[in-house]
């Protein structure tokens, strides 16, 4: 071989390699749909918002509910909880974020049920913060805003996106 | 098969190979002599293979969505073709892959019959290859109940009373198989097990099969033994490479026609209609590729014998290599086995055509014959045949009737040319 024929493609190398690539996109169309069928379906699709009739939790009361596979607290503070959420400082906090932030009426707080550790499910009403949660897992405390205030937890309890309907419904997703 | 050894070119590479000899292998796979004359009836066994991977990968996805319950499979099936993405291509490849595999076989195993595949020194991979094909028969047949509709069900049905026909212990195995005293929800737990678990299987013959093959080397159209390697052979790679994968492509078209265009042509409407034990179809007919043996089985007026009949169709396959006597392998030089070869074909069509039809009338007449015919073809011609018939001179070598002997083409064209001159004189 010369060293022009090195240089520059001829026909063959031209059809070889378009043959290829033409070959790589068949393949990846055909692996695509392989793939893709792990992907929530959509009947799971479905299923991404619950509606929450609030009426009867009183305050004080938290309540659990399914949403997506995973637990949510709806949770009716006391007067006494916002307050004590709302004078922390934000400085002793290991994530900071104010407390009107993360609630969108002060008296109903609305958190994922999920551990940012590795992913438990904390215990109402227990740990070191009054009206908080503790991880049994591992021992992270949360505060009544949902806030991580000691142990391994790296963030506060997420806030799933949510709308109040009207004022007795919390539509979650 | 190759009669150098082969060392990696890389330390590495050598370093790996004298621990395992893949590389070994994948030079064997590459350089593997193959006979120059294949014709494209010899692509088919890279096409089954690729059936059968089709199928293990859709089905494998398939077994993520579906649930092997009574009360839940049928809408599971219909939440794939629903919900799940792209599930409806995936199940649609599924089960008109089984179709289409059943195309390849019956095209790979009449191509054995014609070419006389089968015989000295190649009896344990035609063996083998029947192993395969009575599996992929249970593995259809088991995949075919799992969407719990009406011929799912009415299918097992028929098919596990089959057992029924032994004497003394009939009843006891069809209660085995069922797992109670009728087909229901144990029987489709263990079908989707057993489904699950023989494609592997066959992907175990189908290594043996290969392997076994490479011991002999294929066969050809001319069906006499080569010198491997030699001017009659090529190496598989790439010649070898390249037309199976242009078979295959042409193959394709024909598999995607059916999947996006007519999906449900090949299946019974009958089957989106959940199981009922209560009520039995108008109609029940297995899938197209069974319909052979169906139509065998239903021509016998008697139970035992008519399953007997139905396994021993199967079975004057396996002992096929015996039963031919013959030693010239081609068809190319048996002038009346060619015929009788053709009869044959048309015999085994028919028998499908009556499977599906009712047996009654002449239909049942026409299946009885046919039926008989079969078993005449190679329990009483086949043997007698090799014996008596006058076959065709038999090509030393493939590059004979081409080059007059001669290995050199330059003579080749010498001798044509003077042929030439002589006509023209």
């Amino acid at each position: 071989m010369s060293d022009s024929d090195k240089k520059k493609p001829n026909r063959r190398d031209f059809i070889l390699t378009a043959t290829t690539a033409a070959g790589a996109v068949g393949v990846g169309a055909a692996v695509w749909p392989l793939i893709d069928q792990m992907n929530p379906d959509a009947s799971v699709k479905a299923l991404a918002s619950t509606e929450v009739d609030i009426s009867s939790v009183q305050p004080g009361q938290s309540i659990t509910v399914l949403w997506r596979g995973k637990p949510v607290f709806i949770k009716h503070r006391t007067q006494e909880e916002i307050e004590e959420a709302r004078k922390v400082n934000l400085k002793e906090l290991k994530h900071p974020e104010k407390d009107e932030d993360r609630a969108k009426k002060p008296e109903w707080l609305v958190t994922l049920g999920i551990c940012t550790h590795l992913g438990c499910v904390p215990l109402t009403n227990k740990g070191d913060y009054e009206g908080g949660w503790f991880c049994p897992c591992h021992g992270s405390h949360y505060d009544t805003s949902g806030r991580i205030r000691s142990g391994p937890a790296p963030t506060n309890l997420e806030i799933p996106e949510y709308t109040f309907v009207d004022s007795n419904t919390i539509k979650i997703g | 098969m190759s009669s150098h050894e082969y060392t990696p070119s890389s330390k590495f590479g050598k370093w790996f190979n004298d621990r395992l000899p893949l590389l070994t292998l994948a030079n064997h796979l590459t350089d593997y002599p193959t006979p120059k004359n294949l014709n494209y009836w010899w692509t088919f066994g890279g096409i089954l293979t690729f059936c059968l991977i089709t199928q293990i990968i859709t089905g494998l996805v398939l077994a993520m969505h579906y649930i092997a319950h009574a009360d839940l499979a049928f809408g599971s099936v219909e939440h794939i073709m629903r919900d799940v993405n792209y599930g409806w291509l995936i199940r649609y490849v599924h089960a008109n892959g089984a179709s289409m595999f059943f195309l390849a076989v019956y095209i790979h195993i009449f191509r054995a019959l014609y070419y006389g595949s089968y015989k000295s020194p190649r009896e344990i991979i035609w063996i083998i290859g029947m192993l395969i094909y009575f599996l992929m028969m249970a593995t259809a047949f088991l995949g075919y109940v799992l969407p719990w509709g009406q011929m799912s069900f009415w299918g097992a049905t028929v098919i596990t009373n089959l057992f029924s026909a032994i004497p003394l212990v009939g009843e006891s195995i069809t209660h085995w198989l069922w797992g109670g005293y009728s087909v229901d929800n144990p029987t489709l737990t263990r079908f989707f097990s057993l489904h699950y678990l023989f494609p592997f299987l066959i992907l175990g013959l189908v290594i043996l099969h290969i392997w076994a093959l490479h011991v002999p080397g294929n066969n050809n159209p001319i069906g006499i033994d080569i010198k491997k390697p030699s001017n009659d052979t090529v190496p598989f790679h790439p010649y070898i490479v390249i037309k199976d994968i242009f078979a295959l492509l042409i193959f394709l078209i024909i598999f995607a026609f059916f999947v996006f265009f007519s999906p449900n042509i090949l299946g019974h409407s009958d089957n989106y209609i959940e199981a009922n034990p209560l009520v039995t179809p108008a109609h029940i007919v297995p899938e197209w590729y069974l319909l052979p043996f169906y139509a065998i089985l239903r021509s016998i007026p008697d139970k035992l014998l008519g399953v007997i009949a139905m396994f021993a169709a199967i079975f004057v396959l396996v002992i096929l290599p015996w039963l031919d006597t013959s030693k010239v392998r081609s068809a190319l030089f048996r002038p009346i086995y060619k015929q009788f070869y053709w009869f044959l074909v048309a015999d085994v069509l028919i028998l499908g055509y009556m499977g599906a039809m009712p047996a009654e009338g002449i239909y049942l007449l026409i299946a009885r014959v046919a039926t008989a015919y079969y078993f005449i073809h190679f329990l009483i011609i086949l043997p007698i045949l090799g014996r008596k018939e006058r076959t065709l001179n038999v090509p030393l070598s493939i590059t004979e009737p081409v080059l007059g002997g001669m290995p050199n083409p330059s003579m080749a064209k010498a001798k044509s040319d003077k042929v030439k001159i002589n006509s023209l004189g």
